[in-house]
C-alpha cells in the first residue's frame, strides 16, 4: 500500500501526462519495410518482364506457324511454309523429368532418412558434405560423365530390362537395340543431378522433427522403421513434396546434360530404351545457333510453354501441400 | 495387467558417465509411486530406464536389473520395443502426432500391433478416451488434428494413446508441468482413477502433487553436480511428508533446499 501512494502526483500539481504521443513509425522500420517491399516488387517486375518478353515473341511465332503448334511434332520453323510444334518436346521433357523424379525421389528420401536418423553422427556429417558437394557439380560435367561413362556402362541394365520386361511397352525395343542415347539414359543422369537437392531438402526437414514426436512413437512400441513411418515421414511430407518440385524443376529445365546424351529426334515414343527424343531446353540449345528470325521466335515460344509447365507444376505442389495444412505439424 | 517393478542395484550410464547409482526400488502394482528430488538428481533418467526409453541417447546403458513381475527387461533376449509396449509413457510436454487426427492418435499404438478392424479400433478408442476423461470433449471431432486441442486436452489425449494399448505400467514424466492448474487437477483426478487398473510411476517437481496423488514417494538426491544421483529413501507418502527417516528428505520436502 505504501508503494501505491508513491505513484500519485503530489497534491496541487496537475497529473503528469505520460509521453506516449510521437511518430508511430521509426526510421529503422521504414527503411526495412521499403527494402523488403522493394525487393518483392523487383522480383515481380522481373517475372512479369520475362512473361511479357516470352509472350511478345510467341505471338508472331504462332502466326507464322502453318500447322497446329500444340500437336505438331517436327521442328522446321525456317522452312517455307513454317512447320513446327511442341508435341514431341513436351513429351520428351515430361518423360525424362518424371523418370528422373521417379528414380531420384525414393533414393533421395532414403539418403536423407539415413543421414538424419540412422547414421552415426560423424558419418552423417561426412555424407551431408558429400551430398552438398554433389549439388555444386556443374550440369555440363554431369552431361559429359553421363555420356562417356554412365551410358556405356548402362547398356547391361538396359538390355536386361528389355529382355525381361520387354512386354511392358516402356521397356520394349522393337526398332533398335543399341541401348545408348536413350530417354532412359537421360532420365538416369537427370536423376543423379537432382538427387542432391532432394536429399538435402529432405534431410533438413527430417532433422526438424521434434524429439517429442519420435519419443512418442517409440514409447508406443514402434520399431525404428515404424517410428520413421509414424512420426518422421508424415511430419516431413510438405518438405518431401517441395524437394520433389525443386528437383523436377531442375530436371525440366536441364539443358546441356540432356543435349549431350540424347540422340535428338522429334518422335513421340513410349520406348525409353530406344535412342531418340528431345526436350524443350535441349532443343533450344541445339537449334539456337542455326535459327533465323522465325526459328528464334519459335524457340522462344517453346520456352514459353516450358515456363507455363513449370508454373503449373509449382501450383500443383502448393495445392497438394495446402490441402492438409491443418495436419502439417506446423501448428 | 498392473505388474510390479523391482529395480535391483540399478546403475545408469550415459557413455562412461554414471548418472544414477545403485537404485533398489520396488513398485507395487495398482499404486501410484512418485519420484521427487531436485533437478539433475536422476529421477527422470531412472523413470526412462524403466521402459528403456533412455536408450534413445547413444551410449546409454545400465547394469543391475529391472524386473517386471520377475522378468528382467534388460535380459539379452528382451527387445526394447516389446518392453515399451508393456510399459507405456506420458511425457512432460504433450506430444500428440500433429499429422494425425484425434482418433488416429489414440489408435496409433494399436495399429502398430496389427489391429485393423474398424469396429474394434472404434471401441478401444472410445474406451481409452473415456478412461482419459476426454471422450465428451472430443467425440464430435475425432477427425480433427490432435494439435487443435488445448494443452490439457492434448495431455489427456496422450494418456488415452498410452492406455489404448493396455500397458501393464504407466510412466509419467512431469505430466502436468506444462499445464494450467485446472488441467492439472483433471490429470490428477485421472491418475486417481487409473491406478485401479495400472501401476503408475510419476516424476514430479511439485511436492503438493506428489502428496496428493501418490501412495509411495521416492526421494532422489545428488551429493554434488557431476556426481551420480541416488535414491535417498522411499516410503509411504504420508510418512515422507510428515516424518521422513533421512534428514535430507525432510529438508527437501519442507522447502529448506532444492
Amino acid at each position: 500500500m505504501t508503494q501505491m501512494t508513491e505513484f500519485r502526483s503530489p497534491q496541487g500539481e496537475p497529473p503528469v501526462e505520460p509521453q506516449l504521443a510521437g511518430s508511430p513509425v521509426r526510421a529503422g522500420d521504414r527503411i526495412f519495410r521499403t527494402l523488403t517491399a522493394g525487393s518483392s516488387v523487383f522480383l515481380l517486375v522481373i517475372i512479369a518482364g520475362i512473361a511479357v518478353f516470352l509472350f511478345s515473341r510467341t505471338v508472331p511465332a504462332l502466326q507464322a506457324d502453318s500447322v497446329n503448334f500444340f500437336t505438331e511434332r517436327t521442328w522446321f520453323p525456317d522452312s517455307a511454309p513454317s512447320v513446327f510444334g511442341i508435341a514431341a518436346l513436351a513429351w520428351g521433357t515430361l518423360l525424362s523429368s518424371l523418370l528422373a523424379l521417379l528414380l531420384a525421389l525414393p533414393v533421395g528420401i532414403g539418403v536423407a532418412l539415413f543421414i538424419a536418423h540412422y547414421a552415426p553422427r560423424r558419418l552423417a556429417t561426412g555424407l551431408g558434405y558429400l551430398i552438398d558437394l554433389l549439388a555444386a557439380v556443374p550440369s555440363v560435367v554431369f552431361g559429359l560423365w553421363g555420356r562417356d561413362f554412365l551410358v556405356p556402362n548402362m547398356v547391361g541394365i538396359s538390355s536386361f530390362l528389355a529382355e525381361n520386361f520387354g512386354w511392358i511397352p516402356f521397356f520394349a525395343t522393337p526398332n533398335s537395340e543399341t541401348y545408348t542415347q536413350t530417354m532412359f539414359n537421360a532420365g538416369v543422369v537427370l536423376a543423379v543431378m537432382i538427387l542432391p537437392i532432394i536429399s538435402a531438402v529432405c534431410r533438413e526437414v527430417f532433422l526438424q522433427v521434434p524429439q517429442g514426436h519420435i519419443e512418442a512413437a517409440m514409447a508406443l512400441g514402434a520399431t525404428r522403421w515404424e517410428t520413421m513411418r509414424m512420426a518422421v515421414l508424415p511430419f516431413g511430407r510438405s518438405g518431401m513434396i517441395s524437394s520433389a518440385m525443386l528437383g523436377l524443376g531442375r530436371a525440366l529445365g536441364e539443358t546441356v546434360a540432356v543435349a549431350l546424351i540424347l540422340s535428338t529426334s522429334y518422335g513421340i515414343s513410349l520406348h525409353i530404351l530406344e535412342p531418340g527424343g528431345n526436350t524443350f531446353a535441349a532443343n533450344i540449345a541445339l537449334q539456337y545457333s542455326f535459327a533465323q528470325d522465325t526459328g528464334i521466335d519459335a524457340l522462344i515460344a517453346s520456352g514459353m510453354v516450358l515456363f507455363v509447365i513449370t508454373l503449373l507444376v509449382n501450383m500443383a505442389a502448393r495445392w497438394i501441400i495446402a490441402r492438409r495444412a491443418a495436419f502439417s505439424g506446423a501448428n | 495387467m498392473a505388474k510390479r517393478i523391482d529395480a535391483r542395484d540399478l546403475n545408469i550410464y550415459y557413455g562412461s558417465f554414471l548418472a544414477v547409482e545403485s537404485v533398489c526400488l520396488s513398485i507395487e502394482p495398482r499404486s501410484v509411486t512418485a519420484l521427487i528430488g531436485p533437478s539433475g538428481c536422476g529421477k527422470s533418467t531412472f523413470l526412462r530406464s524403466l521402459n528403456r526409453m533412455h536408450e534413445v541417447v547413444p551410449g546409454a546403458h545400465v547394469d543391475g536389473s529391472v524386473e517386471l513381475d520377475g522378468q528382467d527387461i534388460y535380459a539379452d533376449n528382451v527387445d526394447p520395443v516389446t518392453v515399451r509396449r508393456t510399459i507405456g509413457m506420458v511425457f512432460q510436454r504433450p506430444n500428440p502426432f500433429p499429422t494425425m487426427s484425434i482418433f488416429d492418435n489414440v489408435v496409433a499404438g494399436l495399429k502398430l500391433q496389427g489391429h485393423r478392424s474398424k469396429s474394434e479400433l472404434n471401441e478401444i478408442a472410445e474406451g481409452a478416451l473415456r478412461a482419459a476423461n476426454l471422450w465428451n470433449e472430443v467425440k464430435d471431432r475425432l477427425d480433427k488434428p490432435g494439435s487443435s486441442l488445448s494443452g490439457g486436452q492434448q495431455q489427456r489425449l496422450c494418456i488415452a494413446r498410452a492406455i489404448a494399448i493396455r500397458p501393464d505400467v504407466l510412466l509419467m514424466d512431469e505430466p502436468c508441468s506444462a499445464l494450467d492448474p485446472i488441467s492439472t487437477m483433471a490429470i490428477e483426478e485421472l491418475i486417481e482413477e487409473l491406478k485401479r487398473d495400472y501401476t503408475i510411476v510419476i516424476v514430479t517437481h511439485n511436492m503438493q502433487q506428489a502428496a496428493r496423488v501418490s501412495d509411495r514417494t521416492a526421494f532422489f538426491n545428488l551429493v554434488a553436480t557431476g556426481k551420480p544421483g541416488q535414491l535417498v529413501e522411499v516410503d509411504r507418502t504420508a510418512k515422507i511428508f510428515s516424518n521422513p527417516s533421512v534428514r535430507a528428505t525432510e529438508d527437501y520436502v519442507s522447502g529448506r533446499f532444492g
